[in-house]
């Protein structure tokens, strides 16, 4: 299992990469640490022709209060994200679910923009950036535009960034007495989850899931449930309501419709208690 | 020097692999290697077109490509792989040679092979081989192999290849059944398992540069098999070929074959006069690694009122996959004698139908066969409680042999002797390490809060069949090979010790093992004992490593090498100090003349004495180095008692393994630390079996989940710590009283944990879940059983 | 593309195809081949190493990527006189090894988890090697192992 041959680019900065983006267009790939790249490079379910490193631009990797909000860099590995105590304080459920990531030396070199930008429907951060309504910051050949959490997943292994964008900062909003939670349901600690639930609740309650549909999605019947009044259980039991999971060795869309379910039901109990 | 026989002495084996010196296979370089890349077929049954091979041969650092038609055509073959276990007369084996050249019968059928000067550069060009498959109907799963419908192999004119009964007295198994109060019959499936050894197989073929001869470095448990499999295959002579096993990454059975790879490496060394090499990549082992299991079980068990078993019946339909590889057809066969468990059973039947499919061969995987056996009879021991109204443990006590006491050689049912047992006792220490009392107390209290974590106790108390050996009870099933084990003791001019062993390890600890049994035999510092194996110029005989067979068959040849070294030494040291060699006593590696104190000879000095050969008994030849191949009378017998205990989450389905208690019975001990080693990984095979494992296959017979990341092998987080003990009871087999251990963890275990998950979901009506007890599955189960109950139940 | 690093405190360089990834980089341009292979997937750990200080998968990284880096491999674990590494010495005590190949792997992942996490658990020490798979020992002993050095060390 080694990759097809390829033009290896290294780009000292945003504008590098975009300048490489440009340039090779559909034919070059972003490579931040490379931990959803390099696997499917692997099985030659990907072969771009030129691999733009972008994993050395030290200076988008940062966790900064922004304000009103924390400002994270693309290049933030997860295990930053995981131990960082501003995180921890300000929006707690994003450390959680970054700790949640793969395994420790995934979380080592993975970084948060990198999985973002991969799009996995399957994977845990998308459902606490969706959650927590982050703010995505893109920056492209004409300058950098802001994506909400909500509009960046528009299909599978596909976000919002255009071919020469790129992904260089996340803004999460402060919410340091929110109540929240992380269901992970998976056989293996290591794998992605089967079903992932993300709740915060902080005045409303914003309920994110993962692996429930060909992208990570906010709940939109939950969250109507809830908004119109409905309890916890109520809401809980509409979670599968107009989805059409995946099916797979782990789980058919009926199983997957009763975890989504479950584990709504238990997300929603611990962040709104 | 105090005993070191039965203490837990630290591994030789350690320092060298926890430094990274260990060399595997895929350590090893030469100059000049070449590079194979397999051509796979991506079909599981299909007619071959052509192959077009233009663009493969024409790319950077490729020095040839051969489609399975042009490597037949050269004539590097004498004959197919090899099957040495033709259970029957009449049993199907269609040819299999290391490539397919019309037809492919099972993806990952070889159908060409690239050589390249690199790693990178072979797997380029092995994409780039075009192949135009004809597809044809394909026997995706045993059901579709048992229909008929489609043939796996269309020359057959059937998917059977074999039907093999053991019914000792088929009219009182007729009259079990008949007057039975009660009969409980199960239906299991044993699942296809990929073996998963972390070190994925390769080999190295080096072509000696002058007089012909060829190495092969490869990874296996078998080199000595090997070696004449592979001389009778390629035509190539035995004294030509040399293998050898560096360190090896493990193997449950996943080695022990003769594969295509090592057939097409040793040919086409041969042919280019080039050392050619291959490693498999984990995705790849799925289809060129045989799998384990994949049958499917009918039991049926026929009591009195009292629960005391009448009979036993069990039929099996065995998938032995595309081919028979080197012992498919007798996997089933060896569990086939154990369907009677540990319990005293009148009257037995045992059948037994293989059949092809179009998938990738089975054969042994941890256990082979008798985790089998001991699932389907404990599984039915556990339903027969429940139809009785006692409990798990009490319907085993009634049906225990010899009545739970302790006995020596006692044939059962299936025609066997066991060589000892004595079960009881291991049953009440498992009882009482598990809490069995407080642990229902518990399991009452969540059922009655309705907790929606229920807890479930499982029990399995199994029996194996290990140290293959006798030779003559191997012939009686048709195996084509004998069951002894060579060992050779040297002492050296030096004083050190040269051990020479048959079996050949792969993460089992004979280096130790065997220096701790030499050292108590000799009264040498372990430190002074070398142990050499895997090697066949090196030691050159050899049955090797397989079905627990290393220390009860191997390292008591070792054992009685020893005493062959001390009886020859004691008519040396009777010679110098002129004395009767009655009147020696051999003591911490000294032979002193009785009543006489200061005089003796340490074995070191008669040692050199029998090396320089000045002054030795008349006729006596010179050195002490000493062989025995050890045939045994009998198997040896290993049992146990293993309780699982599980919490099912009856909202997601999810079952926690959360405790496990293991009482294993392996007779004498060389190294408990070793043997713990032993029972802790082969409990989490069985586990992994129980609720995390299985090979899936699409309609086409395409494998679903072929990497680890799908293939869920458990992690660390998967499993709780073991708790362990032992009861010893000696063989009555060899001289040490030892038995083999190394698979007596998976034969235990799932059954334990499967019968824990039933445990727990009793108060549902649900009495089996099949394997593996997936969250979906089990959460199904509880579905439907919960929805039949709402509507009225059994309408 | 030449890649050079500091290989267990040594200066090390290599040409290699930009598709070259970290382990093959180790292993066959270095030589090292203590470092083995078990997957194509991130799923075994059989490959890890530390860079600058860290456990990383080494067969999902590409050799390009940590040029300039620091890489302790499992060979460089032990000091120069053969003492092993405390964490090695606890494998050892503890039979925490069998066949010996997810054992680099393993002793690399658990001293960078000692680091982050001097005095773990028995659950901590779990999941700070879930993503190392071994067949032979049920875990059971490296569990044991690592709790050991972190009491020893």
């Amino acid at each position: 299992m080694i990759p097809a041959s390829f033009d290896y680019v290294e780009a000292e900065n945003a504008d590098a990469a975009i300048a490489a983006l440009t340039e090779h267009g559909d034919e070059a790939k972003l490579m931040a640490g490379g931990h959803s790249l390099i696997p499917l490079m692997k099985f030659r379910l990907t072969t771009p022709q030129v691999v733009v490193d972008i994993g050395r631009i030290n200076d988008l990797s940062y966790i900064n209060d922004g304000g009103d909000h924390i400002a994270i860099g693309a290049l933030t590995r997860h295990m930053a994200v995981e131990t960082s105590d501003v995180l921890k304080a300000q929006a707690p459920i994003l450390a959680h679910v970054a700790s949640h990531v793969g395994d420790p030396s995934v979380r080592h070199r993975g970084t948060l923009g990198g999985s973002l930008a991969h799009g996995d429907p399957a994977s845990d951060l998308p459902a606490a950036i969706l959650a927590l309504n982050a703010t995505l910051v893109a920056k492209g050949p004409n300058g950098q535009r802001e994506i909400s959490a909500s509009d960046f997943f528009t299909g599978f292994l596909e976000t919002a960034l255009a071919s020469d964008e790129m992904l260089t900062e996340i803004r999460v909003p402060k919410v340091p007495d929110a109540g929240w939670s992380y269901q992970k349901f998976n056989r293996r600690a290591q794998d992605w989850a089967i079903v992932g639930v993300a709740a915060v609740s902080n005045g409303s309650t914003n309920v994110a899931m993962v692996n429930m549909g060909h992208t990570p999605l906010r709940s939109a019947a939950v969250e109507a449930a809830l908004a119109g009044g409905a309890s916890a259980a109520d809401a809980a039991a509409v979670a599968a309501e107009g989805l059409t999971p995946p099916e797979d060795l782990n789980g058919d869309a009926e199983y997957r419709s009763h975890l989504a379910r479950v584990l709504v039901g238990r997300a929603l109990g611990e962040a709104m208690s | 020097m105090t005993a070191v026989m039965g203490t837990p002495m630290k591994r030789k084996e350690d320092p060298k692999l926890l430094t990274g010196e260990g060399k595997f296979v895929d350590d090893i370089h030469v100059h000049g290697e070449l590079w194979m890349g397999m051509v796979r077929s991506t079909m599981a049954h299909a007619k071959i077109n052509a192959i077009d091979t233009a663009e493969a041969a024409g790319m950077p650092g490729v020095h040839s490509v051969f489609t399975g038609t042009q490597l037949q055509e050269m004539g590097l073959w004498a004959a197919p792989l090899p099957c040495a276990w033709p259970v029957t007369e009449d049993m199907l084996n269609p040819p299999h040679f290391p490539t397919a050249s019309e037809v492919v019968h099972h993806v990952g059928d070889i159908v060409a092979v690239v050589l390249a000067d690199s790693r990178y550069r072979a797997a380029d060009a092995a994409e780039m081989v075009v192949v135009d498959y004809e597809p044809l109907p394909a026997v995706a799963s045993i059901e579709d192999a048992i229909a008929g419908e489609k043939l796996a192999h269309a020359g057959l004119g059937t998917n059977k290849a074999f039907h093999w009964p053991l019914i000792p007295d088929p009219d009182a198994l007729e009259a079990a059944f008949a007057n039975a109060t009660h009969v409980v019959k199960g239906e299991f499936v044993q699942q296809r398992l990929i073996p998963a050894a972390m070190e994925p197989r390769g080999v190295l073929a080096i072509p000696s540069p002058a007089g012909g001869d060829i190495t092969l470095y490869t990874s296996t448990q078998v080199p000595h098999i090997l070696k004449v499999m592979l001389a009778a295959t390629t035509g190539i002579s035995e004294s030509k070929l040399r293998i050898i096993a560096p360190a090896v990454g493990g193997g449950f059975g996943a080695k022990l074959n003769v594969n295509p790879d090592e057939s097409l490496a040793v040919t086409l060394a041969n042919k280019l006069s080039r050392p050619v090499r291959w490693t498999e990549t984990r995705s790849e082992a799925a289809f060129s690694t045989h799998q384990g299991r994949g049958q499917k079980q009918t039991m049926e068990i026929a009591a009195d009122e009292n629960g005391k078993i009448l009979g036993v019946r069990a039929h099996i339909d065995a998938d032995m996959g595309a081919y028979m590889m080197l012992i498919t057809p007798g996997v089933p066969l060896l569990g086939s004698f154990l369907y009677t468990g540990v319990y005293d059973v009148p009257a037995f039947g045992f059948t037994c139908d293989g059949y092809f499919t179009n998938l990738t061969p089975t054969d042994a995987y941890r256990g082979a066969g008798r985790p089998e056996a001991s699932y389907a009879i404990e599984r039915v021991m556990d339903m027969l409680s429940y139809e009785v109204g006692v409990t798990p443990e009490e319907i085993r006590r009634r049906n225990y042999l010899a009545g739970g006491g302790e006995f020596e050689n006692l044939e059962v049912a299936s025609t066997l002797v066991f060589d000892s047992g004595n079960y009881s006792p291991n049953l009440d220490m498992a009882l009482d390490m598990a809490k069995m009392a407080e642990l229902r107390a518990e399991q009452q209290r969540r059922r009655d809060a309705g907790d929606k974590k229920q807890l479930g106790i499982g029990l399995c108390t199994y029996v194996e069949i290990c140290g293959l050996a006798p030779s003559r009870a191997l012939a009686g099933l048709n195996y084509g090979a004998g069951g002894w084990e060579a060992g050779t003791v040297r002492l050296l001019p030096t004083g050190k010790v040269e051990v020479v062993s048959g079996s050949t390890p792969h993460g089992q600890g004979h280096e130790t093992a065997w220096s701790q049994i030499v050292a108590d035999k000799l009264g040498i510092d372990p430190a002074d004992i070398t142990v050499l194996h895997s090697d066949t110029a090196i030691s050159p005989l050899g049955m090797d490593t397989y079905g627990s067979r290393s220390l009860a068959v191997g390292g008591v040849a070792i054992a009685m090498a020893c005493d062959k070294v001390i009886d020859k030494a004691r008519l040396i040291a009777a010679h110098q100090l002129e004395a009767n060699p009655d009147d020696l006593d051999f003591e911490a590696g000294r032979f002193g003349v009785k009543g006489s104190p200061d005089k003796g000879l340490l074995i070191q000095e008669i040692a050199f004495g029998a090396f320089t050969a000045h002054n030795l008994p008349d006729g006596m030849e010179p050195n002490l180095n000493e062989q025995m191949i050890f045939d045994p009378p009998n198997f040896a017998f290993p049992f146990g008692t293993h309780v699982a205990v599980v919490e099912v989450d009856e909202d997601t389905g999810e079952t926690e393994l959360i405790d496990y208690i293991a009482i294993d019975d392996c007779g004498n001990h060389v190294n408990p630390l070793i043997i713990e080693g032993q029972v802790h990984g082969g409990i989490v095979q069985g586990v992994a079996q129980a609720l995390y494992e299985g090979a899936e296959y699409d309609a086409e017979g395409n494998c679903k989940n072929p990497s680890l990341m799908d293939y869920l092998v458990p992690s660390p987080t998967e499993v709780p710590n073991i708790q362990t003990g032992y009861t010893y009871t000696p063989s009555t087999s060899n001289p040490l009283g030892v038995k083999g251990v190394g698979e007596a963890g998976t034969i235990g275990s799932a059954a334990a944990v499967i019968n824990a998950i039933c445990d727990a979901l009793r108060p549902h009506g649900i009495t089996d879940m099949s394997m593996p007890a997936t969250p979906m599955k089990v959460w199904k189960a509880i579905n439907s059983a919960d929805s039949t109950a709402n509507n009225g139940g059994g309408q | 593309m030449q890649v050079e690093t500091t290989v267990n405190g040594k200066a090390m360089s290599a040409d290699v195809e930009p598709r070259t990834l970290l382990v093959h980089y180790l292993r066959d341009e270095l030589e090292l081949t203590g470092t083995n292979v078990g997957c194509d997937t991130s799923s075994c750990g059989a490959c890890t190493v530390h860079i600058d200080g860290e456990s990383v998968k080494s067969c999902t990284m590409l050799a390009a990527q940590a040029r300039g880096a620091e890489i302790t491999t499992i060979e460089g674990m032990a000091s120069a006189d053969g003492t092993l590494h405390p964490m090695q010495a606890a494998f050892m005590e503890c039979h925490g090894l069998q066949c010996g190949y997810c054992t680099p792997g393993m002793v690399m992942a658990a001293s960078s988890l000692l680091k982050e996490n001097p005095n773990p658990t028995e659950q901590e020490v779990r999941e700070g090697l879930e993503g190392n798979l071994c067949r032979c020992t049920g875990y059971h002993n490296i569990v044991k192992s690592v709790l050991t050095a972190a009491g020893g060390a």
